[in-house]
């Protein structure tokens, strides 16, 4: 009982809870507004030919490995007091974090979209074409063919919200209990000397990840077996 | 402005996340952090390490003493700057030879357990209160700016840290009898004094801070930041700083040697007057008072 009640005590009073729910909610948001973006974003670029386009995938593999703590800090200039977006008041809010995580994990999922799209609407397209789909139902079967590998893509962009701390730290402040986020707290506890709190949140973030990690394989998995049909 | 330029190419850069079928040259930003170290021409002996708390390393005094420090005993004075409670902890596991702090109680209490030597009273500075010039006016008095604080529901940034400064801050919302938390915009940044200066000027929030640090943030940020000092002078705002040597018997293995050297020669006379001097030539006025031999 003893335990329960410290880690209760733990779990509170370090606004670990809300630290969890602040972590969550800032990755949903981030992701569901990343993933309809890096999807439409991916599909468009392999259909779009344009001049241009070559260098358009090139910035959009050099965005993949922007150091996140960059971007923080050009998404902290923008929501400054006195910067171009100072009047929305979204600097330190869950809101400006979404913003930076956006820009962060968007390129990420269009590239892993394009790159699937690219190997497999081709064939798609000249089936449905074949069939005497429309413009729509052709669409909408391409995506329908690469779900898996668009879970996959959802799924690696939660692992990179989850775990993001430079930019958050930044963009959010770590405000205890409005930003302060798993990974932010973490890095405050440490820096304060305590340890204990610090290893629960980074072991519920290694859950957290596992979950993923499962998630991600049985997305893999069912793939495979489909291909072999 | 080289502000707007900046903003400018990041607003194009955002768009091009955003938008299919845009173009922009790519733009990247390199950082650069340089770390200080004495130089010195004397027999070096070898290292002393110390753990401090940030104000020390933020105000520059470290980095002002260090080469006078090895010019006259030849130990290389070497630090890591954090909170209070993390600079006690490192000598708490012995992995300091001496410790550099602003706390009090925290730190007899250190000497108490048997982790350090004797506690020596170095010098001191003080806090302030810093915030926008409305809706309190300055005021001598730290209950007074402290109890509209709270009464009217001011946003306030506490470093919420467990620093030095926050235990400060804790311990006059504590005499006053005020529960800060009461105030529903009371917000805790977990950060260090510039980062919650910085985050207090963008909030128009209040904040409770060192003075050395509030002086040098305030002169040297590419950001203008747009707080005043509202209390000051309280004889609840002073801020005195001590210095213990780790103790052998529990660590042989610590410098114990350079580290009574670092006390006896930040005690003299002077070194007391170096500290004086520190400051007043950069912000008018100077960052520390010494005081060792005192009973502070």
């Amino acid at each position: 009982m003893d335990i329960i009640n410290e880690a209760m005590r733990i779990f509170t009073d370090a606004g670990i809870g809300d630290a969890v729910r602040v972590t969550l909610a800032m990755a949903l948001a981030s992701v569901t507004i990343s993933a309809l973006l890096g999807i439409a974003l991916g599909i468009l670029l392999e259909q779009c030919h344009f001049p241009g386009k070559r260098i358009l995938i090139r910035i959009n593999h050099t965005l993949l490995g922007i150091p996140p703590v960059v971007v923080g800090l050009l998404v902290y200039l923008l929501l400054m007091r006195n910067g171009p977006l100072g009047a929305f008041a979204l600097l330190f809010t869950i809101k400006g974090m979404v913003l930076a995580q956006i820009i962060i994990i968007t390129p990420i999922i269009t590239s892993m979209v394009y790159s699937y799209a690219f190997t497999t609407a081709p064939a798609v397209r000249a089936f449905a074409v074949t069939m005497g789909a429309s413009k729509w139902q052709t669409q909408i079967l391409t995506i329908k063919e690469m779900k898996y590998e668009i879970y996959f893509a959802i799924v690696t962009g939660f692992g990179r919200a989850i775990s993001e701390v430079g930019s958050v730290m930044l963009v959010g402040g770590n405000i205890e209990g409005r930003t302060r986020t798993m990974t932010t707290a973490i890095s405050m506890l440490k820096s304060q000397g305590i340890y204990t709190e610090g290893v629960t949140l980074g072991v519920l973030l290694l859950v957290f990840a596992f979950i993923l990690q499962w998630a991600a394989e049985s997305f893999q998995k069912r793939e495979l077996e489909n291909e072999n049909y | 402005m080289k502000k707007f330029m900046t903003i400018i190419s990041l607003m194009l850069f955002s768009l091009l996340v955003l938008t299919a079928c845009g173009q922009s040259p790519d733009k990247t930003t390199g950082e650069k952090t340089s770390q200080n170290s004495g130089a010195g021409a004397v027999e070096a002996k070898g290292v002393l390490l110390m753990s401090t708390t940030t104000s020390t390393q933020d105000t520059g005094l470290l980095d002002y003493l260090a080469p006078i420090f090895l010019k006259d005993t030849g130990w290389k004075l070497q630090w890591t700057a954090v909170g209070t409670g993390q600079a006690l902890k490192m000598g708490q596991d012995g992995n300091v030879d001496i410790v550099l702090c602003h706390a009090k109680a925290s730190e007899e209490a250190f000497v108490d357990k048997g982790y350090g030597v004797k506690r020596y009273p170095v010098m001191f500075n003080d806090f302030v209160v810093v915030g926008p010039a409305q809706p309190i006016a300055a005021n001598k008095d730290i209950h007074t700016v402290f109890d509209q604080i709270n009464s009217q529901q001011l946003p306030f940034i506490s470093r919420g840290d467990d620093s030095g400064t926050d235990k400060a801050e804790r311990a006059i919302w504590a005499s006053l009898k005020i529960d800060p938390k009461t105030n529903a915009n009371y917000m805790k940044s977990g950060q260090g004094m510039g980062d919650t200066l910085a985050m207090a000027s963008e909030k128009k929030a209040y904040c409770f801070t060192d003075r050395g640090t509030w002086l040098k943030i305030k002169n040297d940020s590419t950001v203008k930041i747009d707080l005043d000092i509202i209390c000051e002078g309280d004889a609840l705002l002073k801020n005195q700083y001590g210095v213990i040597a780790v103790n052998p018997q529990k660590y042989p293995k610590v410098n114990n040697q350079a580290a009574n050297d670092f006390i006896n020669w930040i005690c003299s006379d002077r070194v007391q007057k170096l500290i004086a001097q520190y400051g007043v030539d950069k912000y008018g006025q100077a960052l520390f008072t010494p005081n060792a031999g005192t009973n502070s």
